[in-house]
């Protein structure tokens, strides 16, 4: 199983490596605009829970782009599956389905972390320094595991790359802005913070924005964040057996 | 070698394979000889397990290979390693190099890196590709990716190569480099199983024949024996704007033929085109 895990994961990583000169700028390019617009121009002024806005702004931009760059490995899978028709290769393989879904969240994870890591550079270039402990980074990590597994699950059911893009702009937009990453959700009125503390980037939000401020994150997002992931991957897993024929 | 029983394929209100029987012998090259929308990928599809049949049994040196695809069965990775598949569709990852191609093959079928390496050597100078090794393979012309995908289906070994379609879209001369290819593979030993709709293709590459014709073998046999049914010559006469042949067994007759008539013809030597042709009432092409 770790072979055939190895060698899904390796061929993503081959390929993010011959694009990585344009993905840096493509991954710096909306969080640096966020970080200008909201955080310089219009949040100069604005404190929250005694944090500037950008200190605010940052964890959440976070959490937003670890869960749209996991995400948008389907993307990836979409066009390897209809446009190259390489999904055929890998099924003809002697790889599992457990190890091909294992080896596209990984590398769905890996982009996570790596734009992740641009975004605390352009932090650090706007005087931000964040706390990147451990808790910080399990977040990250689980919040991306989450993404991740439902982009796999979601490319293996949809019909067309066209199909792709609308799941993304009626699930993962709305989340992106919705889930506590630009504003605090006790802006919300209570049913309103109710049905978004559903979203499990809710809780990836706050547990990042906490850990990275220096507070103590709840567990029980983790928890949350984690059960959602193994639930999307084991989805993911059924997926794949159904996207044959 | 390749046993296929009473295969099924429906697709909603399409059957698209009824019945089918085949059984291919080991060191044989066999070719699956039918136009357009015939059902040769789709058969293609299920012997490598890309697509579950509805109903029948597919076997490959003895290991069944119904619902083997993508899971966890010891059985389904061995009927795996047997197979190498050269689909229709260029299916290679166009923004990494030809050794990165055969690397990730190489990878997902289990081989150890020395023994990588030396495969991929050997291959690339098999296909006549070593010069290109750090190309991208969107860089390759047309019959170079045809190379490339046969010699990563080589990669692991296998004992049956499946081959859908491998000269679509080549020129003459590519086409017949690649026949040299698929033939020195046969040589060592390598069971091909081909679909074509060249009739040229199946008459100079297959030991056996099948045609098929909307889901039902018609016929297998040699190349010879099929178009010996009909005789060795053929008379093509145009009768409104249709052509239509007239089969003599010796030249000799076919010049008599002509002769007797008031009419203009073209002498050939009869094809496989022909034996499907009087089966069917249709061209292949």
């Amino acid at each position: 199983m770790i072979h055939s895990l190895l060698a899904v994961y390796y061929r993503e990583m081959l390929i993010m490596r011959r694009r990585l000169t344009r993905l840096i700028p493509s991954w710096s390019v909306s969080p640096l605009l966020y970080l200008i617009a909201f955080g310089y121009a219009m949040g100069k002024h604005v404190a929250i829970d005694g944090h500037s806005y950008m200190e605010f702004l940052i964890p959440g931009l976070i959490a937003m782009n670890s869960m749209t760059q996991s995400f948008a490995i389907a993307s990836e899978i979409n066009i390897a599956r209809f446009y190259w028709h390489i999904f055929e290769e890998i099924q003809a393989a002697p790889v599992n389905d457990l190890s091909y879904v294992a080896g596209e969240v990984l590398a769905g994870i890996t982009r996570a972390i790596l734009s992740t890591t641009v975004i605390l550079i352009l932090g650090k270039i706007f005087g931000v320094n964040l706390s990147c402990n451990f808790m910080f980074w399990l977040g990250v990590l689980l919040n991306s595991f989450v993404f991740s597994s439902l982009a796999v699950g979601l490319a293996m059911l949809v019909k067309s790359h066209g199909d792709q893009v609308l799941l993304t702009s009626f699930v993962i937009t709305p989340m992106a802005f919705l889930g506590g990453t630009f504003f605090p959700l006790e802006n919300f009125p209570v049913w309103g913070q109710n049905l978004i503390h559903i979203l499990p980037i809710t809780h990836a939000a706050k547990a990042i924005r906490a850990a990275s401020l220096g507070n103590t994150p709840q567990i029980s997002s983790y928890i949350v964040m984690a059960a959602t992931g193994c639930l999307f991957f084991v989805i993911s897993v059924m997926c794949v057996k159904k996207a044959k024929d | 070698m390749i046993k296929v029983e009473n295969l099924n394929k429906i697709y909603k209100s399409v059957h698209a394979l009824k019945d089918i029987n085949l059984h291919v012998k080991k060191g044989e090259l066999f070719a699956y000889l039918g136009p357009n929308g015939a059902g040769k990928s789709t058969t293609i599809r299920i012997l490598t397990a890309l697509t579950n049949p509805t109903s029948g049994s597919v076997s490959i040196n003895g290991f069944d290979i119904k619902n083997s695809g993508f899971s966890f069965k010891s059985n389904s990775i061995k009927s795996r390693q047997q197979c190498g598949l050269v689909p229709q569709s260029i299916n290679l990852d166009q923004e990494l190099s030809v050794y990165e191609n055969l690397t990730i093959h190489g990878l997902l079928f289990r081989m150890g890196k020395s023994e990588r390496n030396k495969k991929i050597e050997e291959l690339l100078s098999y296909v006549d590709l070593s010069s290109r090794k750090e190309s991208l393979v969107k860089e390759l012309s047309g019959g170079m990716k045809r190379r490339l995908m046969i010699a990563r289906a080589l990669m692991h070994s296998p004992s049956v190569l499946f081959l859908d379609e491998p000269t679509v879209g080549l020129d003459a001369g590519m086409r017949r480099k690649i026949w040299g290819l698929i033939k020195k593979i046969q040589q060592q030993g390598t069971t091909i199983f081909l679909t074509t709709h060249y009739i040229e293709e199946a008459e100079f590459l297959a030991d056996r024949v099948a045609f098929l014709d909307t889901g039902t073998i018609l016929v297998v046999d040699t190349p010879s024996n099929l178009m010996s049914r009909l005789g060795t010559w053929a008379l093509d006469r145009l009768i409104e704007d249709k052509m239509e042949p007239i089969y003599f067994n010796n030249r000799e007759e076919a010049n008599n033929y002509i002769a007797s008539q008031n009419e203009s013809f073209t002498l050939r030597r009869v094809n496989l085109e022909d034996a499907f042709l009087s089966m069917t009432g249709k061209k292949v092409k």
